[in-house]
């Protein structure tokens, strides 16, 4: 079987994030980049599924700008096979992002693809769904154990109230969820080995997908900025505070 | 205009999770129809008619819709939005997994755990965490929102809408249910709760997680929560989880215990109306938007606590 593993150049999750003042976004200038880290679960769950025998090749993909090779080289140095690069200076909603996959999928005919169930970024949760409806495949989203065995793919899934497994039938969609794998870090020798792995450079118009964007920014503003309260002195301060606040 | 909302619910109970989504619906305009999609869920349908403001409720019944399945619940709502403007649903994982199917099928874009709405077409979001808030303005014709309950108060009941039963697609579809592990538990759920006992990675083990969280809990009759960094330790199944990628919570009192505050927690508990953090490390990021805040050893300081109330 064939993976597809779609992956996002974020902001690295350690960066404090800097609103910039005219409302327009938030500052990317000079800021550590990486990948967005459920897509880097995302590469590890089909790097050990090839190590278990199952998975044949992996794909990994990125829709973004020419940086975004170096998203694509982490993943091939972590033992995906080769990368496709779908170069844009734009940013493309999930929505665009999906029909572009859609495309890929058609030509690559993998039997699985996997995506991180979020991106850090604009926290949508959405691409992985979105690629699912416009193929018409099955789903297992924000999954926490990925069983491959003959025929339907097995997926825990953590849900409100706990966890539930769902049987796939056929090529599905996976999403990532935090607690599926922790992933490797890539040794030097497969980092010079994934120098010569192949990337192929596309643009979004040999996709053919309208990806033209349906949300504008009004603005982005910093969040509420909560006071500080009192450090109070023992146990029975602090219920005294409660009782008086009518908080117990 | 009229907007469809997704009810939430498990065949017995409608979740407090579609009045506060309701609310949302309500202030976005036009008349606002529930669908409430299950297997046996007659009581719910009609719960969902006492709420206030509702034009009518939608009553889909069947074998495939008894886990709300994304790949049903697609087919089931797509054909329906021929006669709505927008799609409401809560932001929990049944809303996250179905929406976007649906927006896809749509050609639109979703607006993903939206805080607060202005008109028809302007949507205030948090992005980066919580670290910013966007306002997008959307030029799609027909909506399809998530809603995030913190940010709505619960619709009250006083309503008496019609309950019709609708046909649904019975597939079979591609994604089948094959078990669950749910904890049963006499709990407020964590999302409604009142008062929310919440343990970090301090705590050590799943053994004292147990001995020094859930007493105060169970006194103060409380949901009980946790940090990533103890669910990822195995010291509280994964449902806890508290934060920007787990549940998000509003309560009335907030008590975190051994949890530093990493922004990734903070993003899931900042708008509770109390917060209360213990920890032994005054430095700890937790103390910045505790209202009170108590730098002792846990494990001498929570029982304490606990005997106190």
């Amino acid at each position: 079987m064939k993976v597809l593993v779609p992956v996002k150049r974020v902001i690295d999750y350690n960066v404090k994030v800097r609103v910039k003042s005219d409302q327009s976004g938030v500052d990317l200038a000079n800021v550590k980049m990486s990948m967005n880290p459920f897509d880097e679960i995302s590469v590890e769950e089909a790097v050990r599924m090839k190590e278990a025998g199952s998975v044949e090749e992996i794909v990994v993909v990125s829709i973004g700008p020419q940086q975004a090779q170096e998203t694509i080289r982490t993943a091939l140095a972590m033992g995906a096979d080769r990368g496709i690069l779908v170069k844009t200076d734009d940013a493309v909603e999930p929505l665009g992002v999906a029909k572009i996959l859609a495309k890929i999928v058609e030509e690559e005919a993998p039997g699985l693809v996997i995506l991180g169930k979020q991106a850090i970024d604009d926290d949508c949760n959405q691409t992985g769904q979105m690629l699912a409806a416009l193929l018409g495949w099955p789903q297992g989203t924000f999954a926490s154990e990925v069983k491959a065995g003959d025929g339907a793919l097995q997926v825990t899934r953590e849900v409100d109230g706990g966890l539930q497994t769902l049987a796939l039938d056929g090529p599905a969609i996976v999403t990532t969820d935090l607690r599926l794998n922790e992933p490797r870090y890539a040794s030097l020798p497969n980092i010079m080995k994934a120098k010569k792995k192949p990337i192929d450079m596309k643009s979004p118009e040999d996709y053919g997908a309208d990806i033209a964007p349906r949300l504008t920014v009004v603005k982005v503003t910093e969040p509420p900025v909560r006071e500080a309260g009192e450090k109070v002195e023992d146990v029975t301060t602090l219920v005294e505070k409660l009782k008086t606040a009518g908080a117990v | 205009m009229a907007v469809l909302v997704i009810a939430e619910h498990d065949n017995a109970t409608l979740s407090d999770a579609t009045a506060k989504t309701l609310t949302a619906a309500l202030a976005f305009g036009g008349d606002v129809d529930i669908l409430v999609a299950g297997q046996g869920a007659d009581d719910v349908a009609a719960q969902a008619a006492t709420l206030s403001g509702v034009r009518k409720v939608l009553h889909a019944d069947g074998a495939a819709y008894d886990k709300q399945l994304a790949e049903a619940m697609e087919a089931l709502i797509v054909p329906m939005m021929d006669q709505y403007d927008a799609l409401f649903a809560a932001a929990s994982t049944m809303g996250k997994n179905v929406a976007p199917r649906i927006a896809a099928r749509l050609d639109v874009m979703q607006l993903s755990d939206i805080i607060g709405l202005e008109g028809q077409d302007t949507f205030v979001r948090p992005i980066y965490a919580g670290n910013a808030i966007v306002t997008v303005k959307s030029s799609d014709a027909k909506k399809v929102v998530t809603v995030r309950g913190t940010a709505f108060e619960a619709t009250a009941a006083g309503g008496n809408a019609a309950v019709e039963t609708i046909s649904a697609p019975e597939g079979p579809f591609k994604a089948a249910f094959v078990s669950e592990d749910v904890v049963e538990s006499d709990r407020p759920e964590l999302t409604a709760a009142k008062t929310v006992v919440s343990g970090g990675r301090a705590l050590g083990s799943e053994a004292e997680f147990q001995r020094i969280v859930v007493p105060l809990a169970d006194k103060l009759g409380a949901a009980i929560g946790a940090s990533r960094a103890a669910v990822d330790a195995g010291y509280a199944p994964n449902d806890y989880q508290v934060g920007q990628t787990g549940k998000i919570v509003a309560p009335e009192l907030y008590i975190a215990i051994g949890i530093s505050g990493a922004i990734q927690h903070l993003a899931g508990m900042k708008d509770s109306k109390i917060i209360v953090a213990i920890n032994k490390d005054e430095e700890a990021p937790i103390f910045q938007v505790a209202d009170y805040g108590l730098v002792a050893d846990l494990f001498n300081a929570v029982p304490e606590l606990t005997d106190a109330l």
